[in-house]
Parts: C-alpha cells; structure tokens; sequence
C-alpha cells in the first residue's frame, strides 16, 4: 500500500462570531498560509477536498461558493464531503493510494454563528422519529454522560478534570478561542444545561477554517525532511438508531483498534474530537490513553469549527510530532450523535 | 377520540433560522450602492473585474481588494422573457429579466429591462440604469429599479469573453 504522509497543517483562530467575514474569506487566509509554507501554489496541487455542511449556512451547495477560496483555473480535480474535513482528509489518502495523486490539499471550514446549532444538528438525526423531536446536541450528549456516570465507568472528577485540564492546555494553542481558566468551585456553581452537563462540560460556538496538506510517500520528501506519516486510518459507525445502541459500548471503536493493531502501540501525544468533557475520560480509557498526554491543544473545549474540529484532531496530532520528540500519535475524528462515527489515525514521524 | 378524528401521519414542519452575514468584501460593496455608487472589485493576479464582488476572484482564489469604480451602463448579455405571475411579485408579465454586463465588469448579473417593447429585446443591446429616488436607496441592488434600453449601437457580446492576460 502506497504511503501517505501530512507536510501541512494551518488553522485560522476560532472565532466566537466571524461577523462580516464569510466562508470564502475565511478559507483564503489558511490555504495561502500553507502554500506560503511550502512555497508552493494550487498548481503543485493534483486534488482538492472539502468538508463542510450547508445546513450551518442554510444554502443548498454552499459548498460550491467555499470553492471561491481556491485557484481553480486551469481547472482542477475536486470533491467535497458533507462532513468533518477529517473525512475529505481520508478521501484524499485513499485517492493518494489509487495512484490517482500524489498531493492533496484538504480544506474544512464551519461558522456556527448564523443559526442555532442546537437545531441545526438535530436535522442529521433519523427524520422520520427522532429529527421531529428537535433533539439537541447538548440532551443528546447529556444522554450517554449519563450513562457512564451511572455506569461509572466515567466519574464527575474525570469531567471536572477535563474542563480544567482543557482550559489549562489552551495555553498551547495560539487558535484557541476559550482560554479563561477554570477551577473547581466554579465548574460546581455553574448551572446545569442539560443534566449532568454545564456549560463548561460543553464546547463554546466556534467560526473557523483549517487546511491541511498531504502527499505520497515520494513526494512528502520534496516538501520536508521530516513528514509524518498516515500509519493507519480506520473509520466506524455505530447505528444511527441511538435507542438501539447501548451508548457506554464503543464497539466501532475497538473494531478499529483491532484494525489498526494498537493494542501494544506506545502513543506520545493523542488529540481527541471530544466535544462534551465526559467523552474526554471516556475515550482515554477506552483507548488506553491514562499515560498519555491528550488534547494538548486543549481540543474542542476550546473551540470547535463544526467540520473542522475532527481535522484539528488530525492537524494537532501532526504539531506535536513535528515540534516535539515524539514518535507515535493518535488522532480521533468523531460525528454523529454520542460518538456515533468513530475514526482513528495513527501518525508516526519515521526517525 | 372518535374513529374519524383519528391521524395516521404526524406534522412536522422545518424552518430553521440565519443571520446572513454578505461577507466583508459585499459589505464594501453594499456600502458604495447605498451612496448611488457601482464599485466593483478586481483580482490583483488576472485583473477580471467582478461585480457584485463576493471577496475572491474563482479563477485564481485570491481576495478581490482593488476598488474599480463601474458606470451604470452596459449591454445585455442575456435575457428571458417571463409570462408566467409569480405570487406577490407586483410586475406584470410578460417582462424581462436579464444578465446585466457593466462596462469594464468581467461577470454579469440579474436585473430587470423596462421601458421597451419585450419583443424589441435583444443580447448585446445597451442599457442604462434607472433608479429610485435617492431617498428610497438601501444597501440592495433593488436600489436600481430597472434598466432600459439607451441610444448606442450594440455590443458583439462575444467580444466580452474574458481575455487572459
């Protein structure tokens, strides 16, 4: 299998509120700060992939107008996924292994801003039972915190801990958009949105874009001298019936471990696409990851682009491996309702 | 409840709600035509000449950041004859909408042709704006009511195609 290496990654500051700025604004300043990077342009670039929703911009093919942002003349090879730009990073490494290219720019950008999340995301549910209902993405998640509280498989320290911890790491990360510190007396004050959840067990509404670029093995040297490699990508999905899911089982999740033969892999760093502080605990155990220095950059807790913030994962993953003497990382991409699309990267910088 | 009274389905309308922000570059844009003023904006590497601009030029993924200012005249580049109502729509078909090329602009836009038998309209005839009272205006190309035909022979629209430089 041809190997697949990121040469990289930039990401615009989250923003609570891009106000005037639109999509296309957004996207121009990432892709041109990476091809400024790598001094290269669009045309050292043989496919182009996007993540996105137009459901957060309330436009039939608002994903056509993201395009704006890219050179594409003379015309290029294109595609765009309905998801988190982490999927558009994997349609990329797999065209990559097809031999269809050898590089690949990924773009993902998302403003929550305009509408009402809570809503929006309700309309990715079944629409015949559970999309009517308007479920929102606070209940839903609060449904299975709930569940592994009750279970204990994950304590309220453990989600106290990853607020503080996610607030304490925003120091890292210089896009970070929530870096007030928080301590325990405050997290107990704060009132309940949805039980057991607070706002600070729940990410802040986040505008944004990221980019990310990615080559064939051969081509990755050409850039830089250290690429860090896609040493596997694995992608589950759990059913889209959450009444018929038993929410504390990460099924897909350990498939994909198995997949990926992690069990006895030593990770350095991990960064996790955990919107809510009780999937944090939970995917550190699952994943084996107690020892592990996760969410570095804080994670979504800090700012989460919808349909950015799984590539952030991936991009964050890569920063740390590059700038630190590290030689494995995991990266986890998540949608869906409670972790119901689990995908997991295994990024390794060859010595 | 009775037998009749009785549903087999369940409603369950969808309306989802935006603020639509135009993006900064449109804002400039909207700005200028609230003062009776068309500014396009070019592409600093291909030098086309959009309006309205959206903030970047598709061709080559670059922001649009030099003002161009345009005229109110141009020809038609396109056009078709409406004859069917639209509801709450208070012109009467038949009338014309057109694609609106500006002198210097590299794109058109939708705008309507008033003031001439629809039967008379043909592409690359020239047109000019004619617009509201000055105390009507907004941030909206609406500001413009309509175009009409204007004393100038017509354009060969095929010579409009954007040139690479």
């Amino acid at each position: 299998m041809k190997k697949v290496a990121i040469v990289g990654y930039a990401q615009h500051p989250i923003l609570e509120n891009a106000g005037a700025l639109n999509e296309v604004e957004l996207i121009m300043p990432v892709v041109h700060q990476l091809f400024d990077e790598l001094g290269i342009s669009q045309n050292n670039i043989d496919f182009t992939c996007s993540g996105s929703c137009d459901y957060l911009q309330g436009a039939a093919f608002a994903f056509v107008e993201g395009l704006s942002a890219i050179q594409t003349n003379p015309p290029i090879k294109e595609s765009h996924v309905e998801m988190d730009a982490a999927w558009a990073m994997y349609e990329s490494m797999l065209k990559i292994q097809m031999g269809d290219a050898d590089t690949a720019l990924i773009y993902g950008f998302g403003k929550s801003s305009p509408g009402r999340l809570d809503s929006i995301i309700s309309l990715q549910m079944d629409p015949y039972y559970i999309s009517p209902l308007w479920p929102d993405r606070v209940s839903l998640a609060a449904i299975q915190a709930r569940v592994l509280l009750e279970k204990n498989i994950v304590t309220p320290e453990q989600m106290i801990t990853a607020v503080i911890d996610a607030r304490t790491n925003s120091k890292n990360n210089k896009n970070a958009l929530v870096t007030e510190l928080v301590d325990k007396e405050a997290y107990l004050a704060s009132e309940k949105i949805s039980t057991p959840l607070n706002e600070f067990d729940c990410p802040p509404i986040s505008d944004g874009s990221s980019a990310m670029i990615i080559a064939s093995e051969e081509k990755a040297y050409e850039f830089t001298d250290h690429p860090i490699f896609i040493e596997g990508i694995d992608h589950r999905i759990e059913s889209s019936n959450i009444g018929s899911r038993d929410l504390s089982k990460p099924t897909g999740i350990l498939a994909s471990i198995e997949q990926l033969k992690l069990e006895k892999t030593k990770f350095d760093v991990a960064e996790l696409h955990t919107q809510f502080s009780h999937e944090v605990p939970y995917l550190q155990s699952v994943l084996n990851l107690s020892d592990v220095p996760t969410n570095l950059s804080g994670g979504p807790l800090v700012g989460n682009v919808m349909m950015c913030a799984g590539l952030d994962a991936i991009g964050k993953t890569y920063e740390s491996l590059k700038s630190n003497d590290f030689t494995n990382g995991l990266a986890h991409a998540s949608s869906g309702p409670c972790l119901q699309h689990n995908m997991l990267v295994h990024l390794e910088k060859k010595s | 409840m009775s037998e009749e009274e009785k549903k087999d389905y369940a409603e369950s309308p969808i309306n989802l709600e935006y603020h639509y922000t135009a993006g900064s570059a449109t804002t400039r844009f909207l700005n200028q035509v609230k003062e009776g003023k068309i500014v396009g904006q070019s592409c600093p590497k291909c030098s086309a000449v959009y309006v309205p601009p959206r903030g970047s030029c598709p061709r080559c993924g670059v922001a649009t950041n030099i003002e161009v200012p345009l005229t109110d005249k141009g020809c038609i580049e396109s056009f078709t004859i409406v004859h069917i109502p639209i509801p709450g729509n208070p012109i009467v078909p038949p009338y014309v909408c057109a694609m609106i090329r500006l002198d210097g602009a590299n794109i058109s836009f939708l705008h309507l042709i008033q003031g001439i038998d629809v039967e008379e309209i043909r592409i690359g005839m020239r047109i000019q704006a004619v617009w509201k009272p000055k105390d009507e205006w907004t941030h909206s190309l609406e500001n413009i009511k309509w175009f009409t035909p204007i004393d100038e022979p017509d354009v060969d629209v095929a010579t409009l195609r954007f040139q690479e430089s």
